[in-house]
């Protein structure tokens, strides 16, 4: 599949603005971004006007405009990075793009700067293969296929839910290892997209991913907030959380996630150390998480992503819930946004 | 805290505690190239075919040789459950080695360059994965966390980072893929490419990582380019009834490797695949290898759910344990759909009966192969 078969009136691109400023930002991505677009949402809790250059097709949202479609009290759901959640919400497209607005487009080894949003579309037009592990990754891409001993049966694969992309320069790494590790850069360039094997559950970062919006839209959930969640990425679990109840549900539901390429060069900003002075609760909850999810079994009369979400939500309350009350918000975030879901897709 | 193992410390060469396992029908000459990488090792040859022909060995290895009559002399009767006329017979090599650890390569298999050209010392880079820990229960998105310049990610649990003990080091192959043979029909002149084309002096598609594969889940092990922890898994790693008098082969490979990741997920172990690369130069031909592969195309379809939902009893402790639950549940539910499923439970149950005899202390006398190297 090449750049000319992509149907840029499939997909938007969604951006979170935490920083007002995003000239330097969409410039930057502008060569990739034409042609698409655009949906950028500002952090309700940013003061500033956002500065965005000429030349973009897109729709901005502000606070004022969220609370028009959701209503004032639930604005909060979508303050800091699940800003963009808002973006999801109100797309009309079957492919959304998200990407952070600290990153910028990265270089392959070859010196080229890589489309990341093609690239995406690519890994989710094509089909995943969760269920049985090829040694040579993405038997799809060109030039590449099936090892010998990849049952048949198999190889027609099942449908990507969501393209987890990677970064170069500064990685998706916590405040603890990031903080003792400052000079840390990461220069790898890991040639390859794959799936990630059924059950299998990994950390999905919200910095640089794609989904497909008509298939698991509602699964991609703005729900665990840390207490004290900040406006760097050190401080928040938001996106692993949700990537924990998406991948759960692509499982059940027989979707694939994939991961790998692309890659975006990741800005730096922030500092891992003062954000490691903050009491960090991130840590406990993915351990209280981890338990939860890899025991946990969605009914089988669950069949449709918005049922998954609410059982999951159920589940949550009822396991977790006692062990920290950003759980019971979580799981109550999470009815929620099927509510909210359902009201703006219905009236569309 | 990840970065065990930094640049500054040199990779042990642990060439006392490694025996690289050849298996061959015709001869050693690739051996010359791997000479700088291999020279250190003790080499186990286990010679297929004929056993009147003489192997040609470049001088200065330190060999022991065992041909058919060698494997029929050691283990009498119990010879049967070693393949003949297939590389399957490689696992032979596994049993007699006194060795900690494993490294298996086929002879048409040479030396690679990365992409910046320098020559891959697949060893090392095996040796390396094997010492480090897996991370089989939870996925790494910058993969390995314990290479140097990688880490774990933001939300990955910190009590999972200690990791899990490395069981099998799987690697890769440049230049002819391993496709089976309707793969190799369709696409008979493809090289492991990619869309950005290299000069062709370079491999065409490297990628540049090593991954655990997450608990529960299976994959096709290639025998190609392969170490293991023989003192772990070992005995779990039967390659099988193929070749003369069976009816399949090329999956000698797969099946031990079904029969590997599923006691390797019972015991909590993990399997490492990626790095390092290999250069294979011999494409097989494919008509030949439709034939011997044609059973086992349907047979796989049957195979992988039955491992796929098979459960070892927790009271199954011991890699040989898990083996022989395993034989009697293939008996039992392979059995119904080709009665080669029994010969080949008949034949793990062997494997693991010889295993044990070779490997106990009177075993010890009874190994001395005919064509060891004074």
């Amino acid at each position: 599949m090449s750049l000319a078969e992509i149907n840029k009136n499939e997909v938007d691109i969604v951006i979170g603005a935490l920083n007002a400023d995003l000239t330097q930002f969409l410039t930057s991505w502008g060569p990739f971004f034409s042609g698409f677009h655009l949906i950028v949402v500002k952090d309700p809790e940013l003061k500033e006007e956002l500065n965005i250059p000429e030349g973009f097709d897109v729709d901005v949202y502000s606070k004022t405009d969220m609370e028009k479609v959701v209503g004032a009290s639930n604005s909060t759901m979508f303050s800091g990075y699940s800003c963009r959640y808002f973006g999801y919400l109100v797309s009309k497209k079957k492919y959304i793009v998200s990407i952070d607005d600290d990153c910028v487009p990265a270089k392959d080894p070859k010196g080229f700067l890589v489309d990341a949003v093609t690239q995406h579309v690519i890994n989710l037009e094509n089909p995943a293969t969760p269920l049985f592990f090829n040694t040579l990754y993405d038997p799809y891409c060109e030039g590449a296929d099936f090892v010998r001993g990849y049952p048949f049966s198999l190889r027609s694969g099942v449908p990507c839910a969501a393209s987890c992309g990677l970064w170069l320069n500064l990685a998706d790494l916590d405040a603890p290892t990031q903080a003792l590790k400052t000079e840390k850069r990461n220069t790898a360039y890991v040639d390859a997209v794959m799936t990630v094997p059924a059950k299998a559950m990994l950390p999905i970062s919200g910095i640089n991913i794609a989904f497909n919006r008509e298939l698991v839209g509602p699964a991609l959930v703005p729900a665990l907030r840390l207490a004290g969640e900040g406006k760097v990425r050190w401080e928040t679990l938001e996106d692993v959380w949700c990537g924990m109840c998406l991948k759960h549900i692509s499982d059940h539901l027989g979707y694939g996630v994939k991961t790998g390429l692309p890659y975006v060069w990741r800005n730096e900003r922030g500092d891992a150390v003062e954000s490691l002075r903050k009491k960090w609760e991130g840590m406990k909850l993915m351990e209280k998480s981890v338990p939860f999810f890899d025991s946990l079994k969605l009914p089988e009369t669950a069949l449709k992503v918005e049922d998954c979400v609410i059982e999951l939500a159920k589940a949550v309350k009822e396991q977790l819930g006692s062990d920290d009350p950003a759980f019971t918000q979580a799981a109550d975030a999470m009815v929620k946004w099927v509510q909210l879901w359902n009201s703006v897709n219905s009236s569309a | 805290m990840a970065q065990l193992y930094s640049s500054v410390k040199p990779t042990p060469m642990l060439k006392d505690e490694l025996d690289i396992v050849i298996p061959t029908i015709r001869n050693l000459d690739f051996l010359e190239m791997w000479r700088p990488f291999f020279e250190q090792y003790h080499l186990i040859i286990v010679q297929d075919g004929d056993p009147s022909k003489v192997i040609n060995i470049p001088e200065g290895f330190d060999y022991e040789l065992y041909n058919r009559n060698d494997i029929n002399r050691i283990l009498g009767p119990k010879a049967s459950c070693i393949s003949f006329k297939d590389s399957a017979c490689r696992c032979f090599g596994y049993m007699v080695s006194k060795k900690k650890y494993i490294y298996t390569i086929d002879d048409d298999c040479f030396v690679a360059k990365d992409p910046t050209g320098k020559e891959i010392n697949a060893l090392e880079q095996h040796i390396k994965n094997l010492l480090s820990p897996s991370t089989p229960h939870f996925f790494n998105t910058l993969y390995d966390p314990y290479r140097d310049g990688a880490d774990f990610v933001r939300g990955y649990p910190f009590s999972m980072r200690e990791g899990a003990i490395t069981a099998v080091s799987h690697g890769l192959w440049l230049n002819i893929p391993d496709y089976d043979a309707p793969t190799q029909l369709v696409k008979p002149l493809e090289k492991n490419s990619r869309k950005f084309d290299l000069p062709l002096r370079l491999p065409i598609l490297y990628v540049d990582a090593v991954m655990t594969i997450p608990q529960g889940t299976l994959f096709p092990m290639c025998g190609m380019n392969l170490a293991f922890d023989r003192e772990l898994i070992g005995p779990a790693m039967y390659f099988g009834l193929m070749g003369d008098g069976q009816p399949i082969g090329r999956y000698d490979d797969m099946w031990a490797g079904w029969c590997v990741k599923v006691i390797c997920d019972h015991m909590g172990w993990g399997v490492k695949t990626g790095l390092p690369y290999i250069w294979h130069s011999k494409a097989s031909n494919p008509f030949v290898n439709l034939k011997k592969e044609y059973n086992g195309i349907f047979w796989q379809e049957e195979a992988i759910p039955f491992f796929q939902s098979v459960t070892l009893p927790k009271e199954c402790t011991s890699v040989q344990q898990c083996y022989l639950e395993l034989a009697k549940l293939v008996k039992e539910k392979l059995g119904k759909v080709d009665p080669y499923f029994i010969t080949l439970a008949t034949g793990m149950v062997t494997w693991i009966e010889a295993w044990e005899e070779l490997n106990s202390e009177e075993g010890t006398e009874a190994k001395a192969p005919n064509g060891k190297n004074e």
